[in-house]
């Protein structure tokens, strides 16, 4: 049992699979030397050495195409974009490329790559590094979706998604990047598809993902103070989605939450609320409420950014308010 | 062409003056090429040539639905690279695949099928025209966004090389594709990354309804450029399979050794339209007969009688290529629609689409 923190466990999970399999690769902008922007891939230059982690220029359609190529013709790779929102200048590769290149050959192709990608506010880098993109990836038909929040999760969840056929984005959340978990010995191998239930509850059901994760648990805590047992749920990754336990909790419970980074419109708390409502609305004891980022691009000072992403205390008075 | 940028507010197209193709060079003749690969090349052209008349034939029938865009008049270009490859290297084409895929040796049949949209079909009815693929062939795929497979073609020359095998991977884009960034990400990437591949720009002239000379800032949209990237400034006639092959072999040669990609711009023109739907009305008179004059098939047949092949032998393979688009066409006739199964097959490795628990 070792203690990592969230970035420190990028590496490390990155590391496990690259010692396990020898053909895996990994490339993006100062990923090797540097170690990362936001040196979350520290030490695997040295382990692994610059053939195998490679340095790319400013060019992230020429990345995703060399990952994709690479990753149909044998070569299983992990390709880095720095900033998430950088994804919209690749996002043919992504969207119509990767995604669609195994049913459009009839399942000829197969794209066994992983997008990592840092996402997410909170430090203060305005509208255009700042995002929160899980969404525009869980839209596309062909496209694995991943979100951790924890350390753990970090580790068994990218391990999940390298030894996986399909091609997955890996949304790794900047301001948990400091974040301190347990790590087990061993080998970590994590499923995609699954949602932890991370605290138990019996009155409400708090969705949430990544950096929403420990501000819901906050908000939970608060809310037993006053006698509402909330149940928290970790979704893990979109794509798969694991509506068994979703929908279990919220039978259970009678109530949704949603807590979502992402602006409102569109954000992946909307698919899962109208699952909830299409197939359990008859245990519904009350209105799903959806907490997100307003619909507003996202604004550098720190007073206004904190506004816009929700807060424990959002979350919190969003429960009270609804379930007083 | 500075001055019909200056003016165009309103441009038509078909009054700009011709651009006609450059006289043969007969000195292609004596490049050191074997015959039986010259004759290949024929053969291919043959092929090429048959199946996109039979294609767009099946068009006017409404048969293929959708759209398709047909390599006539650009056969030499598919021919002269595919013959300077092995069955291992990769290939990778836009939308404009037919005569990419064909050269490779994929079976007339099943491409036919697949435009058809038929199950027998190269994809099984679910990519169609512009994504004809066979892994097994190499053909690594069409792509149908502009610029997006010179990327993707670097990547399997970085798994070539990874792999240590000596394999080169060949992108075939049009004139248009120079102007989109992906191609110049694409080209520097390679250059810094050396890797075994190699760009093959079929100019055409038109990006496809607009001449591409009055939206590209330099004369040779792919040749100019490659300069700039440390890469040589090669330009051959795309209606010469004597020249196409001469250049990709070299080409080949470099990567294969580990002297990294090359860029070729071959000069050709098509014969017909962009796509379906387009008469290629926008063409100045005299310039698409000029260019017929210089269909690379006829100028290649009498090349071919030169250096001393039988009139006979020509005959002959070109009627069992006739044969062979006839096969193909009641083979791709006789197969069913694809079923309602396929809809939601595919999307992931386990063979299905689920996304949820």
């Amino acid at each position: 049992m070792a203690e990592l923190n969230y970035r420190e466990a990028v590496a490390h999970g990155i590391a496990q699979e690259m010692r396990r399999d020898p053909l895996l690769v990994m490339l993006g902008e100062d990923i090797a030397d540097a170690g990362g922007v936001f040196k979350t891939t520290v030490g695997l230059l040295d382990e692994f050495g610059p053939e195998r982690v490679r340095d790319t220029p400013i060019s992230e359609q020429a990345i995703i195409g060399a990952a994709a190529g690479a990753a149909m013709t044998g070569i299983p790779t992990i390709a880095e974009i720095m900033f998430s929102d950088f994804i919209a200048v690749c996002f043919d590769m992504i969207a119509n490329e990767v995604a669609k290149a195994r049913y459009m050959t009839g399942g000829q192709i197969s794209v066994p790559m992983v997008i990592r990608t840092a996402n997410g506010g909170g430090s203060r880098f305005g509208a255009q590094h700042s995002q929160s993109v899980e969404n525009w990836c869980m839209m596309i038909p062909g496209l694995k979706v991943v979100a951790p929040s924890t350390p753990v999760d970090v580790i068994g969840l990218m391990a999940a998604s390298i030894r996986d056929p399909d091609p997955v984005v890996f949304f790794e959340h900047k301001s948990l990047f400091a974040t301190k978990g347990e790590i087990p010995d061993g080998e970590i191998v994590d499923t995609l598809g699954t949602a932890a239930v991370v605290r138990q509850g019996t009155d409400c059901t708090i969705v949430a993902l990544a950096l929403m994760v420990p501000r819901a648990l906050e908000a939970a805590d608060r809310l037993a103070e006053d006698g509402i047992s909330a149940e928290v749920i970790d979704v893990r990754t979109l794509v798969p989605l694991d509506t068994e336990t979703l929908l279990g909790s919220v039978a259970k419970t009678g109530r949704l939450y949603t807590v979502e980074e992402n602006p409102r419109l569109c954000g992946w708390g909307a698919e899962i609320t109208s699952i909830v409502a299409e197939e359990v609305f008859w245990d519904l004891d009350g209105p799903i409420v959806r907490i997100t980022t307003p619909h507003v691009p996202l604004p550098s000072a720190e007073a206004l950014e904190d506004l816009a992403i929700p807060s424990a205390d959002r979350v919190y008075d969003t429960v009270v308010k609804s379930m007083g | 062409m500075s001055t019909d940028r200056a003016e165009a507010g309103r441009y038509d197209f078909a009054l700009r003056p011709p651009r006609p193709p450059a006289p043969v060079d007969h000195g292609n003749e004596d490049l050191p090429i074997p015959l039986e690969t010259r004759v290949e090349m024929y053969r291919l052209q043959q092929e090429l040539r048959q199946f996109e008349k039979r294609a767009y034939d099946l068009f006017m029938q409404n048969l293929v639905k959708g759209t398709s865009h047909l390599s006539l008049g650009q056969e030499a270009v598919a021919a002269g690279v595919a013959a300077a490859i092995r069955p291992d290297d990769y290939s990778f084409a836009t939308y404009r695949g037919h005569a990419h895929t064909l050269a490779r040796g994929v079976g007339m049949g099943p491409v036919m099928a697949e435009l058809l949209g038929r199950e027998d079909g190269l994809l099984g009815g679910k990519g169609g025209s512009m994504h004809l693929t066979s892994v097994e062939h190499g053909m690594m795929g069409s792509y149908a966004i502009v610029g997006a497979h010179l990327c993707i073609a670097n990547g399997a020359a970085w798994s070539a090389q990874i792999r240590g095998t000596d394999q080169v991977a060949v992108a075939f884009f049009g004139d248009g594709t120079t102007n989109i960034g992906a191609f110049h990400e694409a080209l520097n990437f390679a250059v810094v990354w050396k890797l075994p591949v190699i760009f093959v720009c079929e100019n055409n002239l038109y990006m496809e309804y607009t001449p591409s000379d009055f939206v590209t800032a330099v004369p040779h949209p792919a040749a100019d450029r490659a300069p700039a990237y440390g890469l040589e400034a090669v330009l051959v006639d795309g209606n010469d399979a004597d020249a196409v092959y001469e250049a990709a072999r070299k080409a080949v040669e470099l990567a294969r050794s580990g002297g990294g990609p090359s860029l070729i711009e071959a000069m050709t023109y098509r014969h017909g339209g962009h796509s379906r739907a387009d008469p290629g009305k926008y063409r100045p008179d005299g310039e698409v007969d000029a260019w017929m004059k210089r269909d690379p098939i006829p100028m290649y047949h009498q090349r071919l009688l030169r250096l001393g092949v039988a009139e006979g032998q020509l005959t002959e393979i070109q009627q069992e290529v006739a044969q062979r688009v006839d096969d193909a066409t009641e083979y791709a006739k006789a197969s069913a629609p694809p079923g309602d199964a396929a809809l939601m097959t595919d999307v992931w490795a386990d063979g299905g689409s689920a996304w949820r628990n």
